[in-house]
């Protein structure tokens, strides 16, 4: 037990230094197109450029011994546009491939979403893992070079420290006559097949998500893309000679972020890297299985408060709520919650029309809620901190983020915070509510649109603030009284400026209508 | 209300910067070091084989009381046994042993093929390999040998294979 602890803080002491990267990544990109806050969508994007490059690079290949050989090399001595670009953008794709889908693993593991709700996505994301790299290795076999011929048969030495076939695979290469153009259609086959499997497992990882981000913003793909094709011009691939099984190739310009298995392997030994790979597995899948906390309740529904608007179902971002028939209204629908999925977000509470403070009845309950703050817990807390918040000067209410800034720190005598399970769990009639009852300007802290922990919380709060999503807050509230700060957490003072550059816009506005200020609700 | 985005004349650089080194760390990572799989000088000895040995015993005539036993269309009246003879093979380099491994068949009952790979770097230039080859367990001492004096050059592969229907162990 002791020993988990420790790894839990160390788990944390890197998250941290990985938020200061991403957070220094912040100020050079902005949050919403840094590529670290991207690197799933990343990988769907370098996937699609895999894909698109290798039809053409397929269009032109010859499965045969010689003919492979030939095809490809042609590619890269013609002109670039000839395919020359394509191979390459092809090897320099599945290069980044590999680093993003490392990064993405190690954001993720550190941040620890490998438990709960994210225990499917985590376990289907391992295996992806060793298709992505079966898939890279085969393909240095299509160019059946000295690189592809050592690819080869170092994948066949490592395969048979196993126990699995009853002839050696490294028979397959051993001399020229053994190699055959059938098996260039088999690798072919393989190089192709591999890869729809990953497609599959891919549909497999984002299956309990909704609106799966499988495309980075545009900036960031045309800037990728750029990018690879810019190295693709500047230091185009080539082939090495070709494959001569009479021979050990003397030096080899490998490819250490797709091949590093090999030298690991010579310099090791075949059962040294099957056992690191074994212990790899077995750590990566059974993260999921570690002691958990204690579970969080999740999303509760109301059915007689639940009128079937099915936001809550549009909104969560887990695939969580499903809608079924209300049990005792006809044609109508009640939204229910899958407990193995829901985050215990509350992005569903802040989606329900029935959770507004305006409400008149002394116990506020709302269609759908969170048992660990009710909307009846938020107005209560609401109404009794406005009413001790210090006058002759502008008050202002902070909605804050549990996952984000930590938001508390801003709590002063004219100031009251209000830490929410994510600021998703807004509804916007609370901001309306907040102004009415007295205070001058509302504050809401949220993650970063492209850090939310909880996938959309900030981007739905944006859009319903802003009018373009329901519950939306009402065209009657004053813009400049409500201001969205984005601070993740650790960014604290950027929290603290957000605050007092609202309070000196406050003092040079002038106050607002008396009437609406000391409106009285419920 | 905005989101921070970064779009000073700093950041701009900053992007095309950081864009540059995940470039570089692809394009040098993609081919730098270069990699050498043997020392300069040497020369690689693969062997390998995949064969099937011969019975471990002969056949002998079925006993009447395990012909009763059998039903009428399956009393052959003889009996062979399945398991085959594990491989045996020797390799002397230059007078001194280099090799000895005995290849089990394969199969539950052992009456598969016996396979076999071992790959030897040995310094390039001339060598005498002695190379002996036992796959009958019924017969006395080994039933194939071959003797050879090869020349390798640096980097060159030989391959010795065993194969009796191929004229027994062969260099390739």
């Amino acid at each position: 037990m002791a020993a988990l602890q420790s790894l839990h803080a160390l788990r944390l002491w890197a998250l941290a230094l990985y938020r200061r990267l991403e957070q220094a990544f912040d100020r050079v990109f902005g949050a919403s197109l840094n590529p670290l806050r991207h690197l799933g969508s990343l990988g769907f994007l370098l996937f699609w450029l895999l894909a698109i490059s290798g039809i053409f690079v397929y269009i032109l290949f010859d499965t045969s011994v010689v003919g492979a050989y030939r095809s490809i090399d042609q590619l890269s001595k013609g002109p670039w546009y000839e395919g020359g670009l394509l191979r390459s953008v092809h090897r320099y794709a599945a290069d980044g491939f590999v680093l993003v889908m490392l990064g993405h693993l190690l954001r993720e593991g550190l941040a620890g979403r490998y438990q709960g709700f994210r225990r499917v996505p985590w376990l289907t994301g391992v295996p992806l893992l060793l298709l992505a790299f079966v898939s890279a290795i085969g393909g240095f076999w299509l160019c059946w070079d000295q690189l592809g011929q050592f690819s080869a048969l170092a994948t066949a030495e490592w395969l048979d420290r196993l126990p699995l076939f009853g002839s050696p695979l490294t028979r397959n290469f051993l001399t020229a006559a053994a190699v055959s153009d059938r098996l260039f259609s088999l690798l072919v086959f393989v190089h192709i097949g591999v890869p729809l499997l990953l497609v599959f497992g891919l549909w497999f990882h984002i299956q309990r998500i909704s609106r799966a981000a499988v495309f980075p913003p545009r900036p960031l793909a045309a800037a990728t893309t750029l990018t690879l094709c810019v190295l693709a011009l500047a230091a185009p691939v080539q082939s090495h000679g070709p494959a001569d099984m009479a021979i050990v190739p003397a030096q080899l310009q490998i490819d250490w972020l797709l091949l590093f298995v090999h030298p690991l392997t010579y310099a090791t030994s075949g059962e040294t890297v099957w056992a690191l790979l074994g212990v790899s597995l077995i750590v990566l899948l059974g993260l999921p299985f570690l002691p958990q906390p204690a579970p969080v309740p999740v999303a509760t529904v109301d059915a007689d408060n639940c009128n079937g608007c099915r936001r809550c179902f549009d909104d969560c971002p887990y695939q969580a709520v499903t809608m079924v028939a209300h049990p005792t209204r006809p044609a109508r629908q009640l939204a229910q919650v899958n407990a193995d999925l829901c985050a215990s977000c509350g992005i569903c509470a802040g989606a329900c029309p029935s959770a507004t403070p305006f409400r008149g009845i002394a116990s506020l309950v709302s269609g759908i809620d969170m048992p660990t703050l009710t909307v009846d817990a938020m107005r209560r807390q609401l109404r009794e901190g406005l009413a001790g918040l210090a006058r002759g000067g502008p008050r202002i209410v902070v909605f804050g983020c549990r996952q984000g800034a930590a938001a508390d720190r801003l709590a002063a005598p004219d100031v009251l915070c209000l830490n929410l399970l994510c600021a998703g769990q807004l509804p916007p009639s609370f901001i309306e509510y907040a102004l009415r009852d007295g205070a001058d300007a509302v504050l809401i802290a949220a993650c970063e649109p492209a850090g939310c922990e909880f996938r959309l919380g900030s981007r739905w709060t944006l859009e319903r603030i802003a009018g373009a999503r329901e519950p939306h807050l009402r065209d009657s509230v004053p813009p400049d009284r409500v201001t969205v700060a984005f601070a993740d957490a650790g960014e604290e003072a950027s929290l603290a400026r957000a605050l007092d550059a609202l309070r000196q816009r406050l003092r040079a506005m002038p106050p607002p209508p008396v009437d609406d200020r000391i409106a009285v609700h419920g | 209300m905005a989101e921070r985005i970064a779009s000073t004349p700093a950041a701009w650089i900053g992007q095309a910067l950081l864009y540059a080194v995940f470039a570089l760390i692809i394009g040098v990572f993609s081919q730098w070091p270069a990699y050498r799989h043997l020392d300069p000088g040497q020369a690689l000895i693969k062997v390998s084989f995949n064969h099937q040995g011969k019975p471990v015993s002969a056949c002998r005539p079925a006993t009447e009381q395990e012909l009763g036993k059998l039903p009428p269309n399956m009393r052959a009246p003889m009996v062979c046994p399945r398991e085959r003879t594990p491989i045996t093979i020797e390799m002397d380099l230059d007078g001194t042993a280099a090799l000895r491994h005995v290849a089990v068949p394969s199969g539950l009952s052992r009456d598969g093929a016996s396979a076999f790979y071992q790959r030897l770097p040995v310094k390039a230039g001339t060598h005498r390999l002695a190379i002996r080859v036992k796959h009958d367990a019924q017969s006395p001492g080994f039933d194939f040998e071959r003797q050879a004096t090869v020349t390798l050059r640096s980097a060159q592969v030989l391959v010795i294979d065993f194969d009796p229907g191929k004229g027994g162990i062969t260099l390739q």
